[in-house]
């Protein structure tokens, strides 16, 4: 039986710790073996996409020694995905086991979709849902076809939250518009990243979303820190939440 | 040292209602690009057709423009080499001296906004006409462009009404776009006729052939080059295409890219100059071979200056074109500027929160939101990143570079902050909660909910352990 192993990134394990569990409820409920490796922190991402390479180069190297041993390494979030899957090559290329790491990191949805290959799931979830296209999944892991690029129509987190029964998509104006978190842009770029925000919330508002949910949590941090300073009657869910059946 | 992007990203969204109708009237734009695009089966072909063959033109750039100037020579026109932007302003103006011309209409060009020519020439008492209708908007207001194909999207027709009412002394109060249309064309069409020379961009040079292409939706450049026998074009190096077969493509992608039409209104072909007059051509390098020489930009060089990538930035489309603070703006905007001086727009590559969405809607494949990190690896590398980031990654890269220092802050933290006082959390020294709420802390991580799981409640059939990579 092959063994994944769990990430659940730093700000994910201190900050949103239900969805965590409900990702780890979720695979194991699926029948796979999951642990989670606790030395493990924060996949340099920060730093990397700050600009701060040599800083992000240590952690790198910490993330593929504790997850080396693995089958699969599985996290519920395409933006520490991808910067497994594409940033790394910067920082480990060449070193052992580096090819194997990329090659066997998903993001939740896309391991359920791609690996597992399930087809149906026990949930029932009887909302309107407004489903946030995070970016970083949408054009790095390319997990769902994006507005700008012509071809085939298609979603990996779509595909897995329809499985669950009672869900109700609403449609938004903008599929794939960026939140604004972005990372240190969140702060940096205080003004521009708030009102991409707002923008995004309202487009969900309009649509009549009771739910807005995301594959990655640092999305769904920004907007829900905006609803609430707003007392919008909109509630934020990480799509594992939804698929595990912790939340009704 | 200029403003960051940030700061004057900041003054624009004050005014939070224009700042959402410069989104949205981009948004249109690019909404229009869409259904263009769309409209094309082989629209993804094109997009990797128009890449393959600049790239190829740029592997065999300096044989290509050998070429164009035999060939442009042969037609008949005068090819100018300029280093850098000064040559080019020099150039410039010694052919129109020479000529005794004191009154100039251009057409669009970026290059000549680039090589700041106006103020140039201006100042050796030649009067310029900028003739394209928007780019004559923000002349008047003297002002540069805030988009490179739509040069005064940035105004209302309201204050385009004002502007006209104080320099064309058009009606108080008018704002019809057709009204007001109609009194810039009045007004330029004297200038058109009293002009003494006409100078263009150019948008396709063909080494092939030596002809050059320039696309407008006004017809302004024909109109600027039809009655002067004097029509200088200039012209970045990397304009060149290899053979008058490949315009199709880029044709195709261009005006869709732009503004979601079919094609732009005017592609005017210029194969050496009309009879009885001069065409001088200036080849302008300005730090182009030098993004050539580097493998990590050398696609921003693909770059046909579409605009496409602006009107999807969501955050170009918030912030305006004008807190770039740079030539071009917008993404593409962002890489070539730091090229130039990178301690001047330090801040650019940071003015995008790497969405990617300006990579996928590129016709000509270039991978702008990798490359913008690039930069920003550079600029930490050129020590030229604010002290606040360079430190706090320093102390990111601390804390969670360190396993019990990383669990100990998350305890802090968890512990401390949702026993603080409102003001002590929200205030100045905390940008995150100016416009949001920080996240309701939990009592226990991740981690440490997992672990008491473990503890009060073995479950046989789950393998779950964190036995594994302990530290
Ligand atoms: S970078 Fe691409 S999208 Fe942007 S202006 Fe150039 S060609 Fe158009």
């Amino acid at each position: 039986m092959p063994t994944i192993g769990l990430f659940i990134p730093c700000y994910v394990d201190q900050l949103f710790p239900k969805v965590g569990l409900a990702t780890l409820d979720l695979l194991e409920s699926l029948g796979q073996t999951v642990e989670f490796p606790a030395a493990q922190t924060c996949c340099g991402q920060p730093m990397a996409n700050t600009g701060c390479v040599n800083d992000a180069r240590p952690l790198a190297r910490r993330f593929l020694e504790i997850f080396q041993p693995y089958d699969y390494v599985v996290a519920p979030s395409g933006s520490c995905v991808a910067m497994v899957r594409h940033h790394y090559e910067e920082l480990l290329h060449g070193e052992p086991g580096f090819e194997e790491l990329k090659a066997k990191t998903f993001e939740l949805c896309e391991f359920l979709t791609d690996v597992l290959k399930i087809e149906k799931l026990p949930g029932r979830f009887p909302h309107r849902v407004g489903l946030h296209q995070s970016c970083h999944g949408l054009r790095e892991l390319r997990l769902g076809s994006c507005s700008e690029v012509m071809g085939p129509q298609f979603s990996k987190v779509k595909q897995v939250l329809q499985m669950i029964e009672g869900i109700e998509f609403v449609p938004l104006t903008r599929p794939d518009e960026c939140c604004g978190f972005g990372g240190t842009f969140a702060v940096s770029e205080e003004a521009v990243s708030c009102l991409m925000g707002e923008d995004r919330v309202a487009d969900h508002e309009q649509a009549g979303a009771e739910v807005l949910t995301a594959n990655d949590m640092s999305c769904l941090m920004h907007l829900d820190g905006i609803i609430r300073r707003q007392k919008k009657p909109i509630r934020v869910l990480h799509v594992a939440e939804i698929l595990s059946g912790s939340a009704t | 040292m200029s403003p960051s992007h940030s700061t004057l990203a900041d003054g624009f969204i004050k005014d939070k209602e224009r700042a959402r109708w410069h989104d949205q009237t981009l948004w249109f734009v690019r909404h229009k690009r869409d259904l263009a695009a769309k409209s094309l089966p082989e629209w993804e072909d094109l997009r990797v057709a128009a890449s393959a063959i600049k790239m190829h033109t740029q592997q065999q750039l300096a044989d290509y423009l050998e070429l164009f100037e035999r060939q442009a020579t042969k037609l008949g026109a005068k090819v100018h080499w300029a280093a850098d932007a000064a040559e080019h302003n020099r150039i410039v103006l010694e052919i129109l001296q020479s000529h005794g011309v004191t009154r100039l209409v251009k057409s669009k060009s970026m290059l000549t906004e680039e090589c700041h020519l106006n103020p140039h020439l201006e100042k050796h008492g030649i009067e310029v006409i900028d003739s394209d209708l928007g780019e004559r908007i923000v002349q008047m207001q003297g002002m540069p462009p805030s988009h490179i194909v739509l040069p005064a999207i940035h105004l209302k027709k309201q204050d385009i009404g004002e502007l006209f009412h104080r320099e064309l002394h058009t009606e108080a109060g008018a704002s019809d776009p057709k009204y007001l249309a109609e009194a810039a064309r009045q007004h330029l069409r004297d200038k058109f006729m009293r002009a003494q020379a006409g100078l263009t961009g150019v948008n396709f040079g063909i080494a092939e052939t030596g002809g050059i292409v320039i696309c407008t939706n006004e017809g302004n450049a024909d109109l600027g080059v039809s009655l002067p026998k004097l029509h200088i074009a200039c012209m970045g190096i990397e304009k060149l295409i290899p053979r008058a077969k490949d315009l199709g493509v880029f044709l195709r992608l261009l005006a869709r890219s732009a503004t979601g039409q079919p094609i732009t209104t005017y592609s005017s072909h210029f194969h050496g100059p009309r009879a009885g007059g001069e065409l001088h051509i200036v080849l302008v390098d300005n730090g182009r071979s030098q993004i050539r020489a580097s493998s990590d930009y050398r696609r921003s060089l693909n770059c046909i200056r579409c605009g496409a990538c602006m009107n999807t930035c969501p955050v170009y489309r918030r912030s305006g074109g004008y807190s770039y603070n740079s030539t071009v703006p917008g993404p593409i905007g962002s890489i070539l500027s730091p090229a130039m001086d990178s301690a001047k727009h330090y801040s650019l590559p940071f003015a995008c929160s790497l969405c990617g969405s300006c990579t996928d809607v590129c016709p000509v494949k270039i991978d702008l939101h990798h490359q913008l990190l690039t930069w920003r690896g550079e600029i930490g590398k050129r020590n030229q990143l604010p002290l606040d980031k360079k430190y706090g990654m320093k102390l990111a890269r601390l804390v969670l570079g360190t396993s019990w220092l990383y669990r100990l802050s998350g305890w802090l933290a968890r512990k401390i902050v949702p026993r603080l006082p409102r003001w002590m959390i929200y205030n100045r020294l905390n940008p995150w909660g100016k416009q949001r709420e920080l996240p309701m802390f939990p009592a226990q991580s991740f981690r440490e909910q997992l672990k008491d799981r473990q503890q009060h409640k073995p479950q046989p059939k789950s393998q779950t352990s964190s036995s594994h990579g302990q530290s």
